[in-house]
């Protein structure tokens, strides 16, 4: 077993964990959101796509990174665009002044 | 020096989009988060464009260019209703890229890789695989292209279990004998097969599970690829996609009362779900009018909102929100009660009702709420069934037996919005109906909200 290998493995559980307990606080409220956005930040496999696409490494490579990089695009504007429409949208209610009396 | 730039600005990345993640803990910092994780991301592949290796920007850019024209539709113009969907199908696009970078980066060194990669390598594209081809039936059942009842076959199971039993003896022969294309291939096969066999047999009430396990996936297959190509912010937020998929899966499946195996194996939710125990005979419902509803809404202090399925189909926020509205104005309390299953994914009623312009403080979530039944005058249920059926907490013999229920009962008074008497996803009888202090409105969702509007801005 390589160091890297060794070293990496600690960065995938470390992150799986700080994942978990940030994601355990993000109420219900928001869980659409949370979707769209892990979704987006996802779209990181460009990061790969995009050395594939563009190293020559012969035709299969690159058509197929092409390919990649197109679908993780898509994943980055549309996920980044849908979750800022989504926030967008929650406010309070003290926030609208067109609300009768606020409750509680 | 170059190779500083490219860490620094994967370094960068990473935080910016744990803190993203964090912000969203607050709705209230949630977008100015998320932004800067966008900002993030803009680092990430910047610092990746630098990268000696890269030598060609010509495919790169055709690349780019054609994913930012499909993606900024399914960003800014894709309905909120359709929100279900849409996530599916992303998920499907995440997977499609880690299998395409994973498959390009076997075939370029298919001759002298050492095992621990292509085991990286077979992750990546095993995740991957059966996420594209799974995500895109939870795409197609969503969206209606396919039938959203659970498909069954005899032997489905064991079969199931034979594929992937082939999946995981290609993955120990390729550990083995890395130079082996066709073992490769035959893997991703077997795994798109899966990928398709494992959601075919899920109903539509089931989806918000598969939607969150496929994200979970997609995740992983993005870690692996981080592993396969040495890049540790592919690994980081593979694992952050990771762990927020599977805490949502598990999250969803408490709260409809099943577990992992019983969502995937157990096909709940068609024509051979479980006939509810309790008939309805010898019961009779209480029908309302509108002009009674109408009144006894609108002489209420204290109003209980539960919003279900049936309002998104109906289309009905907006005039949920009008009633809300009028109720206030005449110095009532309205709040909502939101089921964690209430839509077809995690938080999607909530979304549905903040587009209707409903102030997000007026969002209860399920354990919060319980406790104020008690106190309110009137529960309104709008075309939610299964999430208030009281059989969950006091019939043992009931298939939802032990599910997590909105008290709805302990209001005072009860009325039910709904098309008929028919029973709901789970096929099985509502005593509340029923109860004494339960009316029965019946119609379309939306016309009958929209009637009530009328009638309480008269009184």
């Amino acid at each position: 077993m390589s160091a890297t290998f060794v070293i990496e493995l600690y960065v995938f559980v470390l992150a799986g964990f700080v994942g978990y307990q940030v994601i355990t606080r993000v109420p219900p409220l928001l869980h659409t959101p949370l979707m769209s956005a892990t979704n987006a930040i996802s779209g990181i496999s460009l990061v790969g796509s995009l050395v594939a696409a563009g190293s020559r490494q012969g035709t299969v490579s690159t058509v197929l990174g092409v390919i990649a990089v197109a679908s993780a695009t898509i994943n980055v504007v549309g996920g980044f665009l849908i979750t800022d429409r989504m926030l967008k949208m929650f406010h309070r209610a003290d926030a609208t002044p067109a609300k009768g009396p606020s409750a509680k | 020096m170059r190779d500083l730039f490219i860490q620094a600005a994967y370094l960068a990345a990473s935080v910016l989009f744990i803190l993203g993640l964090k912000s969203l803990t607050k709705p209230d910092s949630a977008r100015r988060g998320m932004q800067q994780a966008a900002v993030g991301m803009l680092l990430a592949v910047v610092g990746t464009l630098v990268n000696h290796e890269i030598v060609d920007y010509r495919w790169i850019a055709v690349g780019l260019g054609v994913g930012a024209l499909i993606g900024y539709p399914l960003g800014m113009f894709v309905p909120m209703t359709a929100m279900p969907q849409r996530i599916a199908i992303s998920h499907m696009f995440g997977a499609l890229a880690a299998t395409l970078v994973g498959i390009a980066e076997y075939h370029t060194h298919r001759l002298d890789l050492p095992r621990a990669r292509v085991a990286a390598l077979g992750f990546e594209v095993l995740f991957g695989s059966l996420t594209i081809t799974g995500s895109f039936m939870a795409f197609a059942k969503l969206q209606e292209l396919i039938r959203g009842k659970p498909i069954t076959f005899p032997g489905q199971n064991v079969f199931n279990l034979l594929l992937f039993g082939g999946a995981v003896t290609c993955f120990g022969f390729l550990v083995a004998n890395p130079a082996q294309p066709a073992v490769f291939y035959g893997m991703i096969a077997i795994a798109l097969a899966i990928g398709i066999l494992m959601v075919l047999p899920i109903g539509g009430a089931d989806m918000p599970v598969v939607v969150s396990l496929l994200n979970s996936y997609a995740g992983l297959a993005a870690s692996a690829t981080g592993f396969a190509l040495g890049n540790t912010v592919l690994i980081i937020c593979g694992a952050l996609d990771g762990a927020s998929g599977f805490l949502l899966s598990v999250l969803m499946s408490k709260a409809m009362n099943r577990s992992f195996r019983n969502v995937l194996f157990g096909a709940f939710g068609g024509d051979t779900a479980v006939k509810g125990i309790k008939s309805a005979e010898g019961l009779v419902a209480r029908e309302i009018s509108v002009e009674d509803a109408a009144l006894r809404l609108a002489y209420a202090s204290r109003v209980i909102v539960v919003p279900g399925y049936g309002m998104a189909v109906a289309q009905s926020q907006h005039q949920v929100r009008e009633l809300a509205e009028l109720i206030e104005r005449r110095g009532g309390e309205v709040k909502y009660a939101i089921h964690p299953v209430a839509g077809r994914m995690p938080g999607h009623m909530n979304v549905l009702l903040a587009e209707a312009n409903v102030p997000y403080d007026r969002l209860y979530d399920m354990d919060e709420i319980n406790p104020q039944f008690e106190q309110a005058d009137v529960a309104l249920v709008i075309g939610a069934n299964d999430v208030v059926n009281p059989a969950a907490r006091n019939d043992p013999s009931s298939p939802i037996y032990g599910m997590p229920i909105l008290n709805v009962d302990q209001a005072r008074s009860v009325i039910v919005l709904k098309r008929s008497m028919n029973t709901g996803f789970a096929g099985i009888e509502n005593e509340l109906f029923y109860d004494e202090r339960t009316s029965m409105l019946f119609g379309d969702a939306k016309s009958s909200l929209t009637k009530l509007v009328t009638e309480v801005k008269s009184i």
